[in-house]
């Protein structure tokens, strides 16, 4: 299918274009394939503006037909929750230039999308595609060597679709007993693990719910499994990111949880954090309280309240600390899953791992911390991310957990501005990346899909781009100092600020 | 001991000195843990000594700052005490006898509500007399230099005898610009239709407009009366301003109290009978609302996200807030943007109007974004236009609804902008947390009393010291590293964004006590040491470069950096314990209003540094004495160590469970 079949006016002159923080421009308006592009010739901006089509989550379009004024605006709301306005002259041209957009924006052909044609100068294909493998993080992790081992069992995506090739889990469970373990856990991701804690020498691990179902079902390799975790030492925690109701509910479809009497020595912890559609709908009622035009302090609050986007950062925040006061303090193992084992317990141990530890509060291992605990574990960022709070389209898969991680990494940096080693803009960067963008990272929902469309080959890697020198400079942190020692967050509430990122006219931003 | 004796002299010095011992000082931040130490109570301060040799450390109240002592019931271990202080903290005493505990609620509840201006700090301890030092201190700051900065007196305002002795207002200061075409007659009879006399009177003259910011109280026009006097001078003030058609009146109260005060044969301006002026309501509540909202505000529990966003909203501190910063907008962008100027009034025009004013002069001028330029303002548009210190701040036991913090709502708004413009202010939080503390606290004269002519009949400048030089000296504390006098934010007029999501709560002043907020990193201290650092190695190399030729070492001349604040001490939260991630969101409520007495860490100096901070004989000594003997009161950190123990070590004691 060709982009050219869905542009009908590809070029419009006299265009007015409002955007936040600009003096509205004319200029010409451009569609093509993936961008809509702005230029004001004579203007004093020699560069012309471009929006990613895919950015655009909802556009509305109101028109004048009258003999002396023919004449159209179109809105447009990003999925990065800019709001820009597009005035046309014509109303024909205004209702194709619409179409166009709709149909454009909304192509869900992964190969067709921008990334397989950004070609920029500065990077090439042939450069690595992400920054590091399972195998190369293992290999610099040379104290856990004795215990732990790379296995390849899901080298062709059979024992787990959503799992990377690689995954490190103990010595002394084979693959046999991995992949029996795997047919327990929904879609089979069995217990693995992500971080090791040099200090106490205990580890987080994640996975997805066990299948007990209604008849507590029972699986001897993944109960062996979880014991060789713990491995002689008393007690580990399975932090579970569900309300034990929910838990036990879970087991009418299948799924379940950890039975005291077959997992010995594990402690089972219920934390509720929520997801899902629930997740979405306090994004999209956040994003309403931030452009809420009342001008009024009570509304506000009363609205901010009402989405509970704050009580969802306090509690992923609360049960990242749970996480890693049981490692650090306790000296315990912990497994973190819910039911997929691909949304909150991500949230959790990537945030218990920045609490913890240095290493992933650099820049480069921040990034690495995202690429393995989101991009390569499997978090469904085309489903999550397909939509973001303007849409009017009826929701299936979407939520915003990746954007809640970065507003609780954001929160973190405010209670300790100088332990992170890379800053707000960085965070903003990668919240508009997420959704759309020009680098293949965030594309397709698992390292499979990945696999199959060809990401690796023919996209460039975002966080490569960003570790690059000139980025890298402006998304450091110019105060950070390195702390050894674990960053424990305050979550009080009035210790977690509001941050107006997700207003509608937020600083800008690099555009193009 | 050292301290002993010191105390002791103090029991001489001071009779009627309380000691009482074997005190527990209960920190509900660590598990109820308590620390055993001697209670002693001096004309001053409450004095809290730890018994622990090790540590001995001090914690100090200033009686001036004490809000409240409430006394719960007797219980089997004692009696216990509770001391809530003016700048919102919390301390917890467990006293074993109870005729003790009695004794000391009684005398603290008398020496917290002093009834005389002489039982003041400032008045009741006698300063060293060197009458000179005395004299610069309140030469420190020159009125009148300031309204030359701005270009006053000129061609359009001067200088008018008018209120000399303060025949025409005892409420305004002596010395009053008017616009040059206001005859004395005409200043006279618009006083007569002014609530109080306050007329009409120049507080601020932009120079780049020739617009000014005039201020004054609401006129005595009930439903129909009108002055013709008071009609010429809003004219006058609209000719003082070449060129310009019309003058707003901003009205800073909602207009239904304006309205409802004709009835009282007061209000607001007919817009009838003053031609060309236009009249704007702000919507600024009184002050009785905005002392409610302040006690809810202080009130909020905070467990979970609902209950504190609910509280934070139904306390309706941040729209009041609002409402005044956005009372400064528009007065700044009516005098900058349009070049019109403004005639402020509230009702009686010295607490909104004092906001309004000030805000309006901060958002205008970069000089009074400046150390000494805030000094200034306050001194020009509170004290010296009569804001009623003594009743607002309840210096004296008064009439309880005479209270309202309304210079505490100035003072955060300008903190709100500077979190807007980091760059644009030459002063930190500390700063503003430290001159909104001696407001209430009386340690030095400047805001005793009500008006200027009160100040006079008291003879304040014979008899205490003003505070601005001692913060001036102290400047090094309060500087924000990240001001740049240089920068786009720094110069012109500030525009802030007053959208609703702009304001946050004041974390710094009103939740100080957060349950184990352990003091965060700051970028501000740390940059700060990085500039000294780098002065330091500046100084260093230009001392090489100057010796460099002889090629001689000079380790002798070499001095000690300063060092940037190691992780432990100056990252101290990075130490602290995890927080209580395992009880749940709803569980037993938090003591959250528990912690240290002393500031946090690092931040503005505990009651003691600042209290002796040299003036006062009897307390220099203390201070001297208290140093040398092995306490080092005056590190603001020692306040700290008292309530971060044990926990620095690998587990504290609680750390071995894990509810199922």
């Amino acid at each position: 299918m060709e982009f050219s079949e869905h542009i009908k006016t590809a070029n419009v002159e006299d265009v007015v274009l409002r955007r936040p923080f600009y003096q509205p421009t004319k200029g010409t308006l451009c569609v093509t394939g993936h961008h809509l592009i702005f230029s004001n010739r004579g203007g004093d901006s020699a560069r012309p503006f471009l929006l990613l089509l895919r950015n655009i989550d909802a556009i509305e379009k109101s028109v004048e037909n009258l003999p002396s004024v023919s004449s159209g605006t179109i809105t447009l709301k990003c999925k990065d929750l800019c709001v820009l306005q597009l005035d046309i002259p014509g109303m024909e041209e205004c209702l194709n230039i619409a179409s166009s957009i709709e149909s454009l924006s909304s192509l869900e052909t992964v190969s067709e999308m921008y990334p397989f044609f950004y070609r920029p100068p500065f990077l090439s294909l042939q450069d690595q595609w992400g920054l590091s493998s399972t195998e190369q993080h293992y290999a610099q992790m040379k104290e856990i060597h004795d215990g732990w081992r790379v296995s390849q069992v899901n080298r062709d995506y059979s024992v787990s679709p959503s799992y990377p090739p690689a995954v490190i889990v103990p010595h002394s469970i084979d693959d046999e007993t991995l992949v029996k373990a795997a047919r327990f856990r929904q879609g089979g991701r069995f217990p693995v693990l992500c971080y090791y804690h040099r200090e106490t020498g205990t580890v987080i691990m994640r996975s997805s719910q066990p299948l007990s179902g209604a008849n507590r079902k029972r699986c001897r390799e993944d109960e062996l499994l979880l014991q060789a975790v713990i491995d002689g030492s008393e007690l580990g925690y399975i932090i579970d990111t569900r309300s034990s109701q929910q838990a036990q509910q879970a087991r009418m479809t299948g799924g379940g949880f950890e039975s005291k009497s077959c997992y010995r020595g594990w402690k089972r912890l219920h934390r509720q954090l929520e997801k899902g559609k629930v997740l979405q709908e306090s994004l999209i009622k956040l994003v309403e309280a931030c452009g809420d035009q009342s001008h009024s302090v009570d509304r506000w609050l009363s609205k901010l309240e009402n989405s509970k986007w704050l009580s969802h950062v306090q509690t992923a925040l609360s049960t990242a600390g749970l996480v890693a006061e049981c490692v650090e303090r306790d000296g315990h193992s912990v497994l973190v899953h819910g039911s997929e084992g691909t949304d909150t317990s991500l949230l959790v141990s990537s945030l218990a791992q920045l609490i913890l530890d240095p290493d992933s509060r650099t820049l480069a291992g921040f990034l690495g911390l995202l690429e393995r605990e989101w991009v390569q574990a499997g978090h469904p960022f085309q489903q999550r991310c397909a939509h973001s709070a303007y849409s009017h389209v009826r929701l299936r898969h979407e939520a915003p957990v990746f954007v809640l991680l970065l507003d609780c990494v954001w929160q973190l940096a405010r209670q300790f501005p100088l332990a992170m080693g890379f800053s707000e803009p960085l965070l903003l960067r990668l919240a508009k990346e997420v959704y759309a963008s020009d680098y293949g990272t965030f594309l397709c929902n698992s390292d499979q899909e990945r696999c199959v469309t060809g990401v690796k080959e023919r996209t460039h890697c975002l966080f490569q781009s960003l570790l690059r020198a000139n980025e890298r400079q402006h998304y450091s942190n110019p105060l950070y100092e390195r702390t050894e020692l674990a960053i424990w967050p305050s979550i009080q509430p009035p210790s977690l600020q509001w941050t107006c990122a997700f207003s509608p006219i937020q600083w800008p931003f690099d555009m193009c | 001991t050292e301290n002993c004796k010191l105390y002791s002299r103090l029991l001489i010095l001071y009779p009627g000195y309380g000691v009482v011992e074997n005190v527990r000082l209960i920190d509900r931040t660590v598990s109820r843990k308590a620390t055993v130490g001697t209670l002693y109570l001096s004309a001053t301060h409450t004095i809290f000594v730890e018994n622990n040799p090790e540590t001995r450390k001090e914690t100090w109240v200033l009686h001036s700052l004490v809000a409240s002592v409430e006394r719960p019931p007797t219980t089997p271990s004692g009696s216990h005490l509770v001391i809530r202080t003016k700048n919102f903290q919390v301390l917890e005493l467990l006293v074993p006898q109870e005729r003790d505990a009695t004794d000391i609620h009684a005398s603290l509840a008398r020496l917290s509500r002093p009834e005389k201006y002489s039982e003041l700090y400032c008045l009741s301890i006698n300063p060293t007399a060197n009458k000179e030092e005395r004299e610069e201190s309140w030469s420190f700051l020159d009125l009148q230099a300031d309204y030359r900065r701005m270009g006053v007196p000129n061609n359009l305002w001067v200088g008018t005898p008018a209120n000399s002795e303060y025949r025409v207002c005892d409420t305004y200061p002596s010395e009053l610009f008017v616009p040059k075409s206001a005859t004395p007659p005409v200043i006279v009879g618009s006083s007569k239709f002014r609530s109080r006399g306050r007329f009409p009177v120049l507080t601020y003259f932009h120079q780049d407009t020739l617009a000014s910011i005039c201020r004054c109280s609401q006129p005595l026009s009930g439903f129909s009366a009108r002055s013709q006097e008071d009609e010429q001078m809003m004219q006058a003030i609209m000719k003082a301003n070449p060129g310009s058609e019309y003058i707003y009146v901003v009205d800073t109260r909602p207009k239904l109290n304006a309205m409802a005060n004709r009835a009282a044969g007061k209000g607001y301006e007919n817009e009838d009978h003053y031609t060309n002026i236009k009249l704007q309501f702000i919507g600024i509540e009184n002050i009785h609302v905005m002392r409610n909202s302040q006690q809810k505000i202080i009130d909020i529990k905070t467990p979970s996200m609902g209950d504190f966003l609910w509280g934070l909203e139904s306390s309706g501190w941040l729209k009041h807030i609002k409402a005044v910063l956005d009372a400064g907008v528009f007065i700044a962008k009516a005098v900058a943007e349009e070049g019109v100027s403004v005639v402020v009034h509230c009702s009686d025009g010295w607490d909104r109007t004092a906001q309004a004013c000030s805000l309006a002069s901060v958002l205008l001028d970069p000089y009074y974004r400046t150390m000494k330029g805030l000094m200034l303002l306050i001194e020009r548009d509170w004290v010296s236009f009569g804001h009623k210190f003594s009743h607002r701040y309840n210096h004296l036991d008064g009439d309880p609804k005479e209270v309202s913090p309304v210079i505490d709502q100035f003072v955060e708004c300008v903190w709100q902008l500077s979190e807007q413009f980091p760059c644009a202010f030459e002063f930190n939080e500390r700063f503003l947390i430290q001159l909104r503390r001696h407001v209430y606290s009386c340690q030095y004269g400047n805001f005793l009393g009500n008006s200027q002519k009160e100040r006079r009949d008291m003879r304040l400048r014979e008899r205490t010291y003003s505070l601005w030089p001692q913060l001036w000296k102290d400047r090094a504390q309060y500087v924000n590293p990240l001001y740049r006098a240089d920068h786009t934010q720094t110069q012109g007029m500030l525009r802030p964004n007053t959208t609703p999501y702009c304001f946050k709560m004041w974390k710094g002043m009103y939740n100080r006590l957060e349950k184990s907020a352990p003091p965060r990193h700051s970028p501000a201290d740390l940059l700060t040491a990085v500039r000294e650092e780098t002065q330091q190695l500046e100084q260093e190399l230009t001392n090489h470069q100057e010796v460099a030729p002889r090629g001689t070492a000079h380790s002798g001349t070499k001095q000690e950096r300063p060092g940037r604040p190691a992780p432990s001490t100056g990252d101290g939260s990075v130490d602290s314990p995890p927080h209580d991630y395992r009880s749940t969101q709803r569980g037993p409520p938090d003591p959250a209003m528990t912690l240290p007495l002393g500031p946090p860490k690092g931040s503005d100096p505990d009651d003691l540094s600042s209290a002796c901070s040299d003036i006062e004989s009897g307390v220099i000594d203390l201070s001297s004495r208290s140093s040398s003997g092995g306490d080092d009161c005056k590190d603001p950190e020692s306040d700290e160590a008292i309530y971060c123990p044990a926990w620095s070590g690998t587990r504290g004691p609680d750390t071995g469970r894990l509810p199922c």
